[in-house]
Parts: structure tokens; sequence; C-alpha cells
């Protein structure tokens, strides 16, 4: 089991309110992905749940359970940190035992799960190594072995691969995906990279200086963003959002519209514009265009377009895939 | 660019370091000298350095005429008690101040350090009193608890300094782990702080060691040291350079030795975390 239950949940560090009010549900099994700028709260609300801070008011369940007071240990849950914090003068195995010596776990009971955790995650044979001697891939990997073994009601994930090179950043992302398929165990993941969110997530929390701007499937959205916030933060590359006469045609203070909904041509369109810096990632080109009378607009184009720099291009926006949003940014 | 480093400037530097280096030896090299020198040619002036009958006849004599060894062992006991006593009080102040900082912890830190700025004798009168209604004058457990208590700021400093270089998280993750606050700190924090622990009980042990006025004020012979045991060849008997020397020379020759062994970890503790 593994159900969290936010109720309330302040943070307030002296006079700085870090988190105001927030309530949130998670469910058992459920793979959610907080997500958000820096300084968004987003390991404040992971280190509240953790135990790691505590909370200035209001209460946090765990499977029915208030644990608002407990410490860290007594919450069945396990955290991987962002540094993968490793104890560095232990071998991998004496890393991965270390909460079932914790929990006064018979040696050989814990030598049967250290080794079948160190298979799953492709440890065997660098078991007696020390962590020094490890790449970045493997040390969050005993990270993981290290959380896996709790058997832990609830992972908490705060942002492990950010200090992992990109090719490998993918490879570990998809790992924990499958972790989680074959677990079908509760998943808190905190990032500020919305690719991971989107790839990795049942559920997204959207965070905003501490308030929650809006939780749903990535696909949720994507497709009905809440507000300019999460409309602005999710999808990549972000979302073209228009004021001015544009938007009051569509009665709407801002319009927004994703770069992969606007179609381009050479011959005719809605809007002329000027191409400026082009960028060719193989499969998609992403074009700036500067269109007369209004701001400079990212459009998504197939890879083998045949524009540069300079050339006139002419855009158009499908019409149901037009974002609207009121003057307090809501989507309307 | 790269700063170049001539020739010349090598030289001139090593002979410099090498200069310093033996002013700073001197006073020890003469000692070791004149304990082998006779009585006669050890207060000859100019002084002879190398051209004398070498004797071992003041070691001799030393050792007849005073116990050396329970000196010895109330120096290890003293010097040792109090840097193990030390730590088991500092480790967890230093933690704390570590890991759960308050708004006043700088200013603690820097009251503690403060207070080694003063001279001993300001407070002769009330500890020697304290230490004659205790019963503890001449007794190497009021020897630990003094030396303990004076060596305190620097071992809560020292062992500050290290642990502020123990990533937090690391102790999170033990914390998250299900360890107690005793098994974080003793299965976590002290194995990581090894190196740190290791130069803050050296340097403890030569300075708790080394340390004269208390050791020679609070004690008559029970408890005596080996700072007593030299003081005892200074006085009454007139001046006896050699065996004073002699006597010196066996005072200073564990902890000398200990100190040659253990450079390179002292070194390495004191610039500790100056260069990451």
């Amino acid at each position: 089991m593994g159900q969290i239950t936010l109720r309330s949940v302040t943070k307030q560090f002296g006079d700085a309110v870090v988190i105001p009010s927030l309530d949130l549900d998670i469910d058992d099994g459920e793979f959610v992905v907080f997500v958000g700028p820096s300084g968004c709260g987003k390991s404040t609300l992971l280190r509240l749940i953790a135990g790691l801070e505590d909370t200035s008011s209001g209460t946090i369940s765990i499977d029915g359970n208030d644990a608002t007071a407990l410490p860290p240990a007594k919450r069945k849950l396990a955290m991987v940190f962002q540094s993968y914090a490793l104890y560095p003068h232990m071998t991998v195995r004496k890393n991965i035992a270390f909460p079932l010596k914790m929990a006064g776990m018979s040696v050989e009971a814990t030598a049967k799960k250290v080794d079948a955790a160190a298979q799953v995650l492709n440890l065997t044979s660098y078991l007696d190594r020390k962590p020094g001697q490890l790449s970045g891939g493997q040390r969050q990997r005993v990270a993981i072995g290290r959380a896996i073994v709790r058997e832990p009601a609830a992972f908490l994930f705060d942002e492990p691969l950010s200090n992992l090179d990109a090719s490998l950043r993918v490879n570990m992302r998809l790992e924990i995906s499958e972790l989680h398929k074959s677990l079908k165990t509760t998943m808190i993941y905190v990032t500020h990279d919305q690719v991971e969110a989107m790839t990795m997530a049942d559920k997204i929390v959207v965070l905003n200086a501490g308030r929650i701007e809006q939780v749903g499937t990535p696909m949720e959205l994507y497709l009905t963003p809440r507000n300019l916030f999460v409309a602005g933060f999710i999808g990549s590359p972000r979302m073209n959002l228009i004021s001015g006469a544009m938007a009051q045609k569509h009665d709407a203070h801002t319009v927004g519209i994703r770069p992969e909904h606007i179609d381009l041509s050479t011959v005719s369109g809605e809007w002329r514009g000027r191409v400026g810096v082009s960028e060719h990632l193989g499969s998609d080109t992403f074009l700036r265009v500067h269109v007369e009378g209004m701001d400079v607009l990212t459009v998504r184009a197939s890879g083998e377009i045949a524009v540069t720099h300079g050339d006139t291009v002419y855009l158009t926006p499908q019409p149901d895939k037009i974002h609207r949003f009121g003057p307090t940014g809501d989507a309307i | 660019m790269a700063r170049a480093v001539t020739t010349e400037r090598k030289i001139i530097t090593t002979v410099a370091a090498w200069t310093v280096a033996l002013l700073i030896f001197f006073p020890i090299l003469w000692m070791i000298l004149t304990s082998f020198k006779s009585e006669a040619d050890a207060i000859l002036s100019p002084p002879v350095w190398i051209g004398f009958d070498w004797t071992t006849e003041n070691y001799t004599q030393v050792f007849e005429t005073s116990n050396y060894f329970r000196f010895f062992m109330n120096s290890v006991i003293i010097a040792v008690g109090s840097t193990l006593l030390g730590l088991v009080i500092a480790v967890p102040a230093a933690w704390s101040m570590a890991f759960v900082p308050g708004a006043k912890t700088k200013d603690l830190l820097m009251w503690m350090l403060s207070t080694k700025m003063m001279p001993g004798v300001a407070v002769l009168a009330p500890i020697y009193l304290t230490f004659i209604q205790l019963g503890l004058l001449d007794t190497r457990f009021g020897l630990v608890i003094v030396l303990m208590l004076i060596n305190l700021p620097i071992i809560v400093w020292m062992l500050y300094t290290y642990f502020k270089e123990i990533p937090g998280e690391i102790l999170e993750a033990a914390r998250m782990d299900g360890a107690t606050l005793r098994a974080e700190i003793l299965f976590v924090l002290l194995p990581m702080a090894i190196p740190g622990i290791a130069s803050t009980v050296l340097l403890n042990i030569i300075l708790a060691w080394n340390e004269a006025f208390w050791t020679i004020t609070l004690t008559t012979v029970d408890a005596a040291p080996l700072t007593k045991f030299i003081s005892r060849f200074s006085s009454p008997q007139g001046l006896f350079y050699a065996k004073l020397s002699a006597a010196s020379t066996m005072a200073i020759a564990p902890i000398l030795i200990m100190g040659w062994f253990s450079q390179k970890q002292l070194v390495r503790g004191l610039t500790f975390g100056a260069v990451k």
C-alpha cells in the first residue's frame, strides 16, 4: 500500500512561506511527478512527505494513518537523492544492506535480499566495490537498490537524474519507469525537467511558488492547461502565447498555440512572417518566425523543410488547438 | 597564463624553507646535543657543537634518580584520556552545530574559541580551590577533566569544520534508511569523518602532552606527568643543563616520534576543506 494524502499542509521558513496551504491525494501504485521551476517548493514538498522537514501546519497521512509527526524512518518510505547520497565508506553490498541492518534483519535474510536487488539492477558484479569506483549511472542504481530492499510503501525521488549525462539520463528514465511497472509501488518523483514529467508520470503535479497550479495526467495538462503558467511550462518547445489584437479576435486576453499546431507554408496562410533562427533536430525543425504585428513565434516543421534564415513563410494556427486565457491567466 | 617557476626561484624558496625549518628545529637540536654532553661541556661559552665527548651518563642518572615510566604513563593517561573524553563531548556538540545550526551557532563557536585567548592563570585560584574541595588535586582524573576543558573548544571547532564538509543528504539518507540518531553518528558520520577525527585526536594529544601550566600546578607526585618530570630537574639542585636536556629529550621523544609518523595525517587534517 502507498496511499498518501496531504491536507492543508503549509511550510514556513521563518517569515518566508514556502508552501501556502496545499491539498493533494496520491493513490496507491501511482507514479506522480512534481514539476515546476527552481524554487517552486517541489523538493520541500517531497521532504515534508519524507519527514525530513516538519510541516508548519496541516496533516500528512500515509495509508490512512496520520504520519505528520512520525520520524522519516517510521513512514515506510524510501528516498533516492539527487546526489545519490551513498555511504562512501561502505561497499555497494553494505550500502544496499544498510536499511535492513537498521531494521535488525538477520544476516542470511539480508544477503538474500541484497543479492536479489543487485540482480534486478545489474549490480551483482559490483557488490564489493565502493561507490567511488562506480560510474554515475551505477551509483544511481545502488541508491535505487538501497530503496528497493526496504520494500517501502512509496519511493521518493528527488531529481535523481540531474547529475547524469543526457544519454544516461534517458536510459535511467526508462529503467525507473520499468521498475515502477514491475514493482507497482507508489512513486513520487521531483524534477524540473518537463520531458521527464511527461514521459514517466501517471499524474503530474505542476507547482509554482509553493502552490499547485494543476494536477492531471500528462495529456490532460498538455491538452487542457488550466492557466498560462501550466500552458507555458508543459510542452517542449513551450507554447506560443499571444496577446493583443490577435487574442481579442478570439475573445480572450491571451491565446496560446503550440509550435506543433501551426501549419507552415511558403505560399499562403493566415500570418506572414520571416524565418529567424532555425534548429534542426533531424526528425523535426524548430523555426523562430518573426510575424508581422506579433511577437516571435516558434513553429515545428518537418526535418526536411527547405526554408532558411530570412525566408518569408506563412503560418496558419489549427483553429481547434487554440487555447484561450482570460485577464487573470486562467483558461476560458 | 600559468605562472612560470624558474630554477633560480625554486632554489631560493627551497633554501628559505630549509632555513626557517632549521631555525624552528634548532632549540630541539641543541637540547638533544646538550643531553649527550657532560655538565662541564654543557655550559661552555661559546658552545661546542659536535666535537665534545659524547656521553649517555645523563640519561643513566636521570633514570636512576627518578621513575621515568611513572611520569610517562601519567602523561599518556592524561593526554589520551582528556582527548577521548573531549571527543565524547565534542562529537554531539559539533554534530548539532554542523547539521542543525541555530541562529547563534556561529557566535557560540566564536565564544568557545575566545576562551582560548584568556590566560589560564586568570582562573587558577577558582580551579585550584575547587580541586582541593573535590579532592582532585594530584589526581589523573582531575587533570583529564581540566585538560579536556582547555582543549574542548579546539576539538569542537575542528570536528565542526570536518562535519561541515560531509553532505547533509548522506545523513538524511541514513535517517530515511531507519537509522536512529546514535546509528547515524556511529555508522555514517564518524566513519566518514575518520581522517578529521584522527588529526583532531593527534593534535589534541600533542597539546595535552605539552601542557605545562596546569599539569605542573595541579600535581605533586601521584599524577605528575612528564612536564613535571622536566621541571624537577630545573631548579632546586641548581642548573644542570645536561641532565635537564636529557630529561626534556626523554619527555618530548614519544610525542616527537608520534608526530613524525603522523605528520602526513596532521597536515592533511589541518588543511582539510581548504582546497576542494
